[in-house]
């Protein structure tokens, strides 16, 4: 049987700009969007998989899953041109300011009727960083939880997945027969710069563009309305007083020294 | 008078410091409930430890499962300790496992969620630091119980006086719990040197180190210091990737934070910002690092730093 792989990618602002926050949320149109970088290493992750497989004349395929506004395409089609086969993007205005658990409600629906066996995921988005969106699609989904992968070994013939999860606790290693989430870690692999075949082709693929109710949610399920938490209160950080600096003439640990004992750091 | 629920974490039969900080920010809003969830007959010695926190009870669940099939088990019993205890709060270290924890408990609850708080008050509300500290978010769950994930060293933990009362509960375990079979495991090596995310004083190094960490560590073992590392420098093999600050790897909020040869990039800082006090040392005076920085020496990090080790174990002979 081919497997039908899903890897959910989000676009988010560059992690170099400066942020703006309006109304307690990000004021994303003001900050360039780009392709969440640790996305990138679950898309290589995924082709490595595949490629020598569907070299030998398997078909298994590669679906983006995301979901955004619909400028996310251009975002997306950097994932295209790395390789993957097709993309579906969840679009709605009724989305703007979802939380994760309405993200993780949105794209277990996509998955789970798109008939697709294996989930990967980059660990976080560089912009929220909760890292808990593979773990609430296992969740909603009532698949296995493969997180913070630092390798992974998928055997179509057993459809089963092994993974070494690498976090602050240590490494395990832990296995799964499909259906199951993965999420990578970024020192999974070295994602590949899309060649420029690659881009020519990621040009004719297609970008399925959805609506909440072409999935068949409901748009009050979803949105601020629909969200669990809210916010009370959102303020720039004050600027940290400016420091002192000095330059090293032979007795700048000295007075580094000083400083510390002052201070009562040491 | 509210009851919230503390997640007690473990590990090789220790009780984490995050239980006592956890207790802490629990007992602002009411009694604090700590939950355990052990191997067969570790549970009491586990509880025994937590007599210098302000934990008042512990429940605890037993089962071997936990070890075998990891989170799925452990949400089975979280639940149903849930369903008995009735908490208002449910409070969960922000570690790894511990996030994925909260984000899969507050569906089953049909609750929200909050991560990565570094501050819980007693209406229940928690403060987030984003974007690299450069927003401070204050946020209530408006529906179910609230989760919420608190980071290591948030807050200094209250110390307690009493033993809590310890009660074990049985829990069912489902089939879904255990799709997932945890065949070997090795604990993170712990060194001589304090956690990274739990340090008080967290000493890194960077690009300007040229792969030579020896004086980093050793001002950071004179000051019972943690070593980070920029990716520069994991990327480039010198220092392990556990110990990445920075965007893709830990956020630290020590006391002092000693940045060495590193420039200090957005992604960096991302880490490291909402320490209290920050101190860089870098030959480039404009290493944005600076910017950040309460002290900085613009200076040779490998004339500096054994200059203030000398310094300071003058001072304490």
């Amino acid at each position: 049987m081919p497997m039908k792989i899903a890897i959910c990618v989000k676009q988010v602002p560059d992690s170099w700009a400066e942020k703006k926050m309006v109304d307690g949320l990000l004021d994303r149109a003001s900050v360039d969007a780009v392709l969440n970088d640790l996305d990138e290493y679950a898309i290589e992750e995924a082709l490595r998989i595949v490629e020598p497989l569907n070299a030998e004349g398997a078909t298994h395929s590669i679906t983006l899953i995301s979901m955004g506004p619909e400028r996310a395409s251009e975002a997306i089609r950097k994932g295209l041109s790395m390789g993957a086969d097709e993309a579906i993007l969840i679009s709605d205005p009724a989305l703007s300011g979802s939380d994760a658990l309405t993200t993780s409600k949105v794209l277990a629906k996509v998955i789970s009727d798109g008939g697709f066996d294996l989930v990967f995921c980059g660990t976080e988005s560089t912009d929220a960083r909760m890292s808990v969106i593979p773990a609430m699609l296992a969740e909603r989904l009532g698949w296995a939880q493969l997180t913070f992968a630092g390798s992974v070994k998928v055997d179509p013939s057993s459809s089963s997945v092994e993974i070494a999860r690498m976090s602050e606790s240590g490494v395990e290693v832990m296995s799964a027969s499909l259906p199951c989430v993965v999420s990578v870690i970024e020192k999974i692999n070295e994602p590949r710069y899309p060649s420029f075949k690659g881009i020519m082709a990621a040009k004719k693929k297609t970008i399925a563009i959805k609506s909440l109710s072409d999935i068949g949610i409901s748009p009050s399920e979803v949105g601020i309305s629909g969200a669990w938490s809210a916010v009370l209160d959102a303020k720039a950080r004050p600027p940290r007083d400016k420091g002192i600096k000095i330059e090293d003439s032979g007795e700048g640990g000295l007075k580094l020294a000083e400083f510390l004992q002052e201070k009562r750091l040491v | 008078m509210a009851k919230v629920l503390i997640l007690v974490d473990h590990a090789s039969g220790k009780v984490a410091k995050t239980a006592g900080e956890l207790a802490t920010f629990a007992k602002r809003a009411g009694d604090c409930v700590g939950l355990i969830l052990a191997p067969e007959g570790q549970s009491q010695a586990l509880s025994e430890q937590l007599s210098n926190t302000v934990i008042g009870q512990v429940i605890a669940v037993e089962s071997n499962d936990f070890a075998k099939h990891g989170q799925g088990c452990i949400l089975d019993a979280i639940t149903q300790v849930v369903e008995k205890v009735k908490p208002d709060a449910i409070l969960i270290p922000s570690t790894s496992a511990g996030k994925e924890i909260a984000g899969r408990l507050a569906i089953r609850l049909n609750s929200g969620v909050i991560t990565d708080a570094i501050d819980f008050a007693s209406d229940l509300s928690a403060t987030q630091s984003i974007f690299g500290g450069s927003f401070t978010v204050s946020s209530k769950v408006s529906s179910g119980i609230p989760v919420i994930t608190i980071r290591p060293s948030a807050i200094e933990a209250e110390v307690g006086s009493s033993a809590p009362a310890f009660e074990k509960v049985d829990v069912l375990i489902s089939e879904k719990g255990k799709l997932v079979t945890i065949t070997d495991s090795k604990p993170a090596v712990k060194g001589g040197r304090p956690e990274l995310t739990e340090a008080k004083v967290v000493i890194s190094g960077g690009r300007g180190t040229n792969g030579d960490f020896k004086p980093v560590e050793a001002l950071a073992d004179l000051l019972g210091a943690a070593v980070g590392a920029s990716r520069a420098a994991t990327d480039a093999g010198w220092y392990p990737h556990t110990h990445q600050v920075g965007q893709t790897g830990k956020t630290v909020s020590p006391q002092l934070y000693l940045a060495c040869g590193i420039s200090g990039a957005i992604q960096h800082r991302a880490g490291m910002q909402t320490s209290k006090t920050i101190v860089a040392i870098n030959k480039d005076p404009e290493a944005p690092i600076f910017d950040v920085a309460d002290f900085g020496v613009v200076g040779d990090l490998f004339a500096v730093l054994p200059q203030v080790g000398q310094a300071i174990s003058a001072k304490r002979a």
